[in-house]
């Protein structure tokens, strides 16, 4: 058989709870003594993961191999990893010493006995008391809390409840730690000194740490690769370096770290365009792709108006302490920025971004998404400066409009909401936009500046005159610069509110 | 004139504090004064005229006679047995019922709750028939017909102080448990048991001290042939024999004082939170 070297090996692990899909296809190799992190919002099954390795949930498909054997479904109590909990799930009748003796008292390990007629054979026995006392006193002393052996768990603070939870699964010698958001419950400050005690430790022990948190700070830190994790699907593995300089997708830049990210198009070789201006890039896409392009805000620079490559103006400034915070109006964009020198709020600035530090990440177009759409006063929803006629009452189940071409809704209640400039995403399916050379037939104009066969269609980017495009699949044939009107119906407007519908209710 | 306002001021504001006297009215009317009633009764006798006067003769009478003192022993052992039958019946119960898989909506916990909604004398007097029916009647096993009624009539007061418990279990100190190497058996005796134990000392409370004073079930289901110390007790007051039943009833009351205190020595400080109670 293949011999392994990673420690802890996933592959295709599937889990479902109830019908829904909480960690799909995971597939993850841990290296002996590697510190991972699994980093992911809330809700996106990485506590799940750690818990199939420790047991308390089983795949519902795919392996689980610890040393190259397969754990998948061994009980908890067989498998040689321990946990510490996020609530630290201290044993709260037993003191510091016998909360961290526990693992050690129910351990058996073989010993060669010899019996009375003089044979020797293995038998599985208990630690001795003293063994046990000087493990003990050993773990305590590796987490700073010597001489609390005798206390009660409940009389603890935060910060030492959490070491004798650590102290507590590290005793056994596990093969790996895993540890579920261990420092959540710790204020800010105790929580940085954890974090360098936890990477000490590491370094210390040599056991392999497997580490679950939704702070990215915390992963940064500490990790040795850091594995992000969305709606159960991993979207990158990488070192820290790897994963916040050159992030996979939008997803994973704007969970590591602040940064800018905006809609762009490339428009020639290395260039590509998004706030309004044309950059240079180091990544070649194909002309005319739509892209996602992530920016950090450390790499924003601020100069005289004139040598910028493109001026906005300061609409706000925060004292960050070692630097200033600007948010910069580049037009209807916010670009958010650094920088160590004082600027005024309305000042005009240029931004400068060097071409490495543009990041530009493939987008996956399903559906064509307009974050700026707002509704007008007869009821309409304007996307760009075109307004498209559009279904309100769906924005709230059971509701009805006063009057045809009305902002007013009515909800089921009766409750009155008031629509007008409410701001609202607006999205459109690919295959629900009609083309057509009448101007008059669609809502908006614009002229077609891709045109890509795909398989059985053709799919055409329509730029209208303030800048926004219309990804459509057709199956008729157009040429790239004709002119279009572009017709979407009613119903075919989907619509959410940026804002919670009851803050626009009305007295 | 600044005095005579901060008087009037103090007479008609009201504290916090004065929310306590009716319960303390209650205390000294329905509990101490009785108590104190119990005591002088206990250690005095009376002449004929009515005059009372110290005397040790129900103490002298109660622990020279071989049959109180038999009794005594014998409800001890009635209330031992019936808390030990009551825990064993009623934990396993109680830990069904708080697994939500198990009991879904709470409708089970009330099967077991509504024996108690029915008037207790009768219960016990259709306890009885349908024991002489199976055959089992106070003429030929009058411990197990009694210990049938006590079990039968103390169950509920058991499984609700440790259902309280056992659905505020902390589950992740139970993974914890099987995380550090513990088996499900060890899990149990090692975190469930001690985590629970809040529950059942409030459930054997419940149900030890009760069992001795009671007298209605011995009497209806043994049909008279087992004597509790409560049967006593009540034997002596309608018997007009005031200071003896005072006195035992003085027994009760120390023996109720030194449980309470042998409970006391097992949840204390944090584990009080987590106490299950009845009421």
């Amino acid at each position: 058989m293949e011999q392994n070297s990673a420690i802890i090996s996933l592959s295709h692990v599937k889990k479902i709870f109830d019908g829904t899909t909480v960690v799909e296809d995971f597939n993850l190799d841990v290296k002996p003594g590697e510190f991972i992190t699994i980093l992911g919002p809330s809700g996106c099954g990485k506590t799940t993961t750690l818990r199939m390795i420790a047991g308390f949930e089983l795949p519902s498909e795919g392996k689980i191999l610890l040393n190259g054997e397969d754990i998948s479904y061994l009980p908890p109590y067989k498998r040689p990893v321990n946990t510490v909990f996020q609530h630290y799930a201290l044993f709260a009748h037993l003191d510091v010493y016998d909360n961290v003796a526990f693992g050690l008292k129910m351990k058996k390990v073989p010993v060669e006995v010899t019996d009375r007629k003089g044979n020797k054979k293995i038998k599985m026995k208990h630690l001795s008391i003293k063994e046990i006392d000087a493990k003990v006193s050993r773990a305590l002393s590796i987490v700073d809390l010597d001489e609390m052996e005798d206390r009660d768990v409940s009389t603890l603070s935060g910060g030492q409840q959490q070491r004798v939870a650590i102290a507590r699964a590290i005793v056994n010698e596990p093969k790996v730690l895993l540890l579920d958001e261990p420092l959540s419950a710790l204020d800010h400050k105790m929580r940085k000194d954890m974090q360098i005690e936890l990477k000490q430790m590491h370094k210390k022990l040599g056991i392999t740490f497997f580490y679950v948190t939704h702070d990215q700070e915390e992963a940064l830190t500490m990790s040795d690769r850091i594995v992000v994790m969305k709606d159960g699907v991993i979207q990158q593995v990488g070192t820290p370096e790897e994963i916040y300089n050159e992030p996979i997708n939008a997803f994973v830049a704007d969970f590591i770290g602040e940064s800018n990210i905006y809609n762009g198009t490339m428009i020639g070789k290395k260039k590509v365009r998004f706030i309004g201006a044309n950059w240079d890039c180091v990544d070649d896409f194909p002309l005319n792709e739509k892209v996602d392009i992530v920016v950090r805000p450390e790499d924003v620079l601020m100069v005289e108006p004139e040598k910028g490559t493109t001026v906005g103006v300061i609409s706000s400034k925060i004292f960050k302490g070692v630097h200033y915070e600007f948010i910069v109006n580049v037009g209807k964009n916010e670009v958010l920025c650094r920088d160590t020198h004082d600027h005024e709020v309305g000042a005009k600035v240029g931004i400068v971004v060097e071409k490495e530090n543009i990041q530009i990440m493939h987008k996956e177009l399903s559906v064509n998404q307009y974050t700026d759409a707002y509704i007008n006063s007869n009821g309409q929803v304007v996307i760009g400066e075109d307004p498209f006629d559009a279904d309100l009452t769906k924005l709230l189940p059971g509701s009805h409009l006063e009057d045809e071409g009305s902002t007013i809704l009515i909800g089921p209640n009766g409750k009155h909401y008031d629509l007008n400039d409410a701001e609202v995403v607006a999205e459109i399916d690919l295959d629900k936009i009609e083309l057509s050379d009448d101007l008059s037939k669609g809502q908006a104009q614009g002229t077609i500046i891709q045109s890509v066969w795909i398989g059985d269609h053709y799919q055409y980017i329509v730029r209208t005159d303030d800048e926004e495009d219309y990804v459509v699949n057709s199956p008729f044939t157009w040429n790239e610069n004709d002119i279009v009107s572009v017709a979407v119906e009613k119903e075919d407007i989907k619509l959410r509110l940026k804002t919670p519908i009851e803050e626009l209710a009305r007295e | 004139m600044a005095r005579a306002y901060s008087k009037t001021k103090r007479f008609f504001s009201f504290k916090r504090k004065y929310l306590c006297i009716p319960y303390s009215v209650f205390l000294i009317l329905f509990v101490i004064i009785p108590i104190f009633i119990i005591l002088v009764y206990a250690f005095t006798g009376s002449t004929e005229d009515g005059a009372l006067y110290f005397s040790f003769d129900a103490f002298t009478s109660f622990f020279t006679s071989p049959t109180k003192i038999n009794i005594l022993v014998v409800s001890l052992f009635v209330g031992m047995l019936n808390t030990i039958i009551c825990l064993l019946i009623g934990y396993p119960v109680a830990y069904l019922l708080a697994n939500s898989k198990v009991n879904k909506n709470k409708i089970l916990v009330l099967l077991f709750i509504m024996p108690m909604w029915i008037n207790f004398v009768l219960r016990t007097g259709a306890t009885r028939d349908v024991l002489s029916w199976m055959g089992i009647n106070g003429g030929n096993h009058p411990y197990l017909a009694t210990m049938i009624g006590m079990v039968y009539n103390y169950l509920p007061f058991t499984i609700l102080p440790l259902y309280t418990t056992m659905i505020k279990l902390d589950k992740s100190q139970l993974e914890a448990a099987s995380d550090l190497g513990a088996n499900s058996f060890n899990v149990f005796l090692h975190n469930t048991l001690p985590q629970s134990l809040p529950g059942i000392v409030s459930a054997s409370e419940m149900v030890f001290m009760p069992t001795l004073s009671s007298y209605v079930i011995s009497d209806t289901l043994s049909e008279g042939k087992i004597t509790l110390f409560g049967n006593i007790i009540y034997l002596n007051f309608s018997q007009s024999q005031w200071n003896e039943g005072s006195f035992m009833a003085f027994v009760m009351l120390i023996l109720v004082g030194i449980s309470m205190l042998v409970s006391r020595h097992f949840d204390r400080g944090e584990q009080s939170e987590r106490r299950g109670t009845l009421w």
